[in-house]
């Protein structure tokens, strides 16, 4: 059946390991050459050039890195996706874990919360915005119509809503509102890590005098870092490319007043909108040195991630 | 000194519920009622607008049943639904219709390739594949945006863009999450299955489709439930290579409810309903596959 002759020098079972793990992954590192790495460097060339997409590119050094720096609509843009990334990480985590710990506790109906937790993820983003959008308009919003209810039953005070959507200081924590509803996945995996954790370890801490706040914070959260540390990670690299949800809140153009104008909707009119393939590509390779430089830093910071030996089996 | 500890563990256990731990379980339960109700709403919301005619959908206060304000909301106007269907040119079902195409083969590539990788990742031993493991993991941290435009000129010089092509074919060539996913699921297959099916003469080929794919159907049905999720829910793909509404999918078709400064809120709930629920009811029969696989996902590397 085998086509190829034994070799003397490396065994034949080597080589018909190796014809044949290649032609398992051979899909796979067609798609790895043809759908990455050639993408990859193609677009640092094309970074260094300017390329509207039709003439050939036009080499121009680090002229498009120049204006990445220098361009004061991009500033806004890299500025708001940090300031939407800093909120919406912290928030993610606190309340997909905070959930996760308390359906943890023996709780009853566990399957019914984790589902309907679960549910949001179900939704294709475009729906979840056009709903977010009209559950937060200002002015005959539900959220609003909520608060301002609220407050005036409890305290007699006719207050107005915050402005949501339409307004510049509260348009990127909506958008960090929407995407603390879409943790089910991440809920689940810290569900599932904290099944992982030894009762003996809860028990003897409860032994040693330890209350419950002790005990998840100095037992049940240390053991469960690797999976906070992945989730960290990931988290990061999707809301640093967050598009769908602001691109649909702001009709694509960034309003109110730019402040959800992100760096993936910039990349966006440079690429497609203005046929900017040069500066796009510059964009686009110095998300990716944020993203490595950061997962380095997170990495390089990861000592308070407890890899442990022996209680996995 | 073991065993006292053990004695103090089963006092510990046995001892009657304190006030704090009350108050602790009220307080969870109150908590959890909140959150579930938050995460209600939208949905509730979604639904109820869909239902509502003109009058009710901007009355102040909102209304959330028929019955608070009758004479803006006195009867459940299912008539959205149907105007909806016909109110994009071509109709919404042309839209369902091609993004369960786009989402069905999609699955299916995904499902034929990423397995292939993950098995010659994990079940053969040859050099160079601890190096190829290292290469996709690092994929894993790659940003669609770096890829984006080589790949869109590409398709353009193919003739591609404007086609269904750039959202289906890519996928046939691997998913690095998927693989890392299949592989642990393979890893934890004991390898004397394979040598034993070696022994009996089986090639390598006939060991992955007859031993280790049959015994790996939960994790291959997590790796297709995501495949046809993510392809359902896309809005970006869509958006960059499809240019012609006939070819249009779900989430591009929303937005033709939306005009400039107008908004049909009543149909485009409509159609949001109907293109979420399908995929909840899907969801609840394959409930179990899916926390599985979305388990399986969390493991660290």
């Amino acid at each position: 059946m085998a086509a190829y002759a034994p070799r003397r020098r490396v065994s034949s079972v080597t080589v018909r390991n190796t014809v044949a793990g290649v032609l398992f992954c051979l899909p796979w590192l067609i798609g790895l050459l043809a759908f990455r790495a050639y993408p990859i460097g193609a677009a640092f060339w094309y970074s260094l050039t300017d390329y509207a997409g039709m003439n050939p590119p036009e080499f121009i050094g680090a002229a498009n890195y120049g204006w990445l720096l220098r361009d004061t609509e991009l500033r806004n843009a890299a500025y708001n996706t940090a300031n939407y990334t800093v909120m919406a990480i912290p928030a993610g985590i606190v309340t997909a874990l905070t959930l996760a710990l308390i359906l943890n506790s023996r709780t009853r109906g566990l399957a019914f919360y984790r589902t309907l937790f679960f549910l949001p993820i179900l939704v294709p983003s475009a729906a979840l915005a056009i709903v977010w959008l009209q559950m937060f308009n200002p002015q005959w919003g539900l959220i609003n119509t909520l608060i301002e209810g609220i407050v005036y039953y409890t305290t007699g005070l006719q207050i107005a809503g915050p402005g949501w959507t339409s307004s510049t200081e509260w348009s990127k924590p909506t958008l960090v509102l929407l995407n603390t509803w879409v943790i089910g996945q991440a809920m689940v995996i810290y569900l599932a890590a904290l099944q992982d954790v030894p009762q003996d370890l809860l028990d003897a801490s409860s032994v040693d005098g330890a209350n419950w706040y002790q005990k998840i914070w100095h037992v049940t959260v240390p053991l469960i870092t690797p999976v906070i540390f992945f989730q960290l990670v990931t988290g990061l690299i999707g809301a640093l490319q967050l598009f769908t949800e602001p691109f649909i809140i702001s009709k694509g153009i960034g309003e109110p007043a730019q402040s959800l104008m992100m760096y993936s909707m910039q990349l966006y009119r440079q690429a497609f909108v203005y046929f900017n393939m040069g500066r796009a590509s510059a964009m686009a390779w110095a998300l990716f040195l944020v993203i490595l430089l950061l997962t380095y830093v997170i990495f390089r910071s990861s000592g308070w991630v407890h890899y442990g030996g022996e209680e996995k089996k | 000194m073991a065993a006292a500890r053990g004695i103090a563990v089963a006092q510990v256990r046995e001892r009657s519920r304190t006030g704090v731990e009350i108050t602790l379980s009220i307080l969870k339960h109150l908590a959890l009622m909140l959150a579930g109700v938050s995460f209600l709403i939208p949905f509730w919301w979604m639904f109820a607008t869909s239902l509502k005619p003109n009058t009710a959908i901007f009355h102040v206060p909102p209304l959330l049943l028929p019955i608070q304000d009758p004479e803006a909301w006195n009867e459940l106007v299912w008539s959205n639904y149907p105007r909806a269907f016909g109110f994009t040119r071509p109709p919404f079902t042309t839209f369902i219709w091609n993004t369960i195409v786009i989402a069905g083969l999609a699955m299916l590539g995904a499902v034929f390739s990423s397995p292939l990788a993950a098995y010659g990742l994990s079940r053969i031993r040859w050099p160079g594949r601890g190096a190829l493991f290292g290469v996709t993991l690092a994929t894993l941290f790659l940003p669609a945006f770096v890829t984006l435009i080589p790949l869109f000129l590409i398709y353009r010089t193919i003739g591609w863009v404007g086609t269904p092509l750039p959202l289906i074919v890519p996928h046939w060539f691997g998913d690095a999450f998927y693989i890392f996913l299949l592989r642990q699921f393979f890893m934890t297959i004991p390898l004397e299955l394979s040598e034993a099916a070696r022994i009996d003469g089986a090639s390598e080929l006939r060991i992955y489709s007859s031993v280790i794919l049959p015994l790996a159907k939960p994790a291959l049905a997590s790796v297709a439930l995501f495949e046809f999720l993510a392809r359902w829910r896309d809005f970006f793909g869509p958006l960059i290579f499809l240019t012609r509404k006939e070819t249009y999918t779900i989430s591009l078709g929303l937005n033709f409810y939306r005009y400039e400064y107008d908004t049909e809120w009543g149909m485009m709930m409509a159609m949001s309903v109907v293109v979420t629920l399908p995929i909840i009811v899907l969801f609840f029969f394959v409930q179990r596959t899916f926390i599985q696989g979305v388990t399986l996902t969390g493991i660290k590397g």
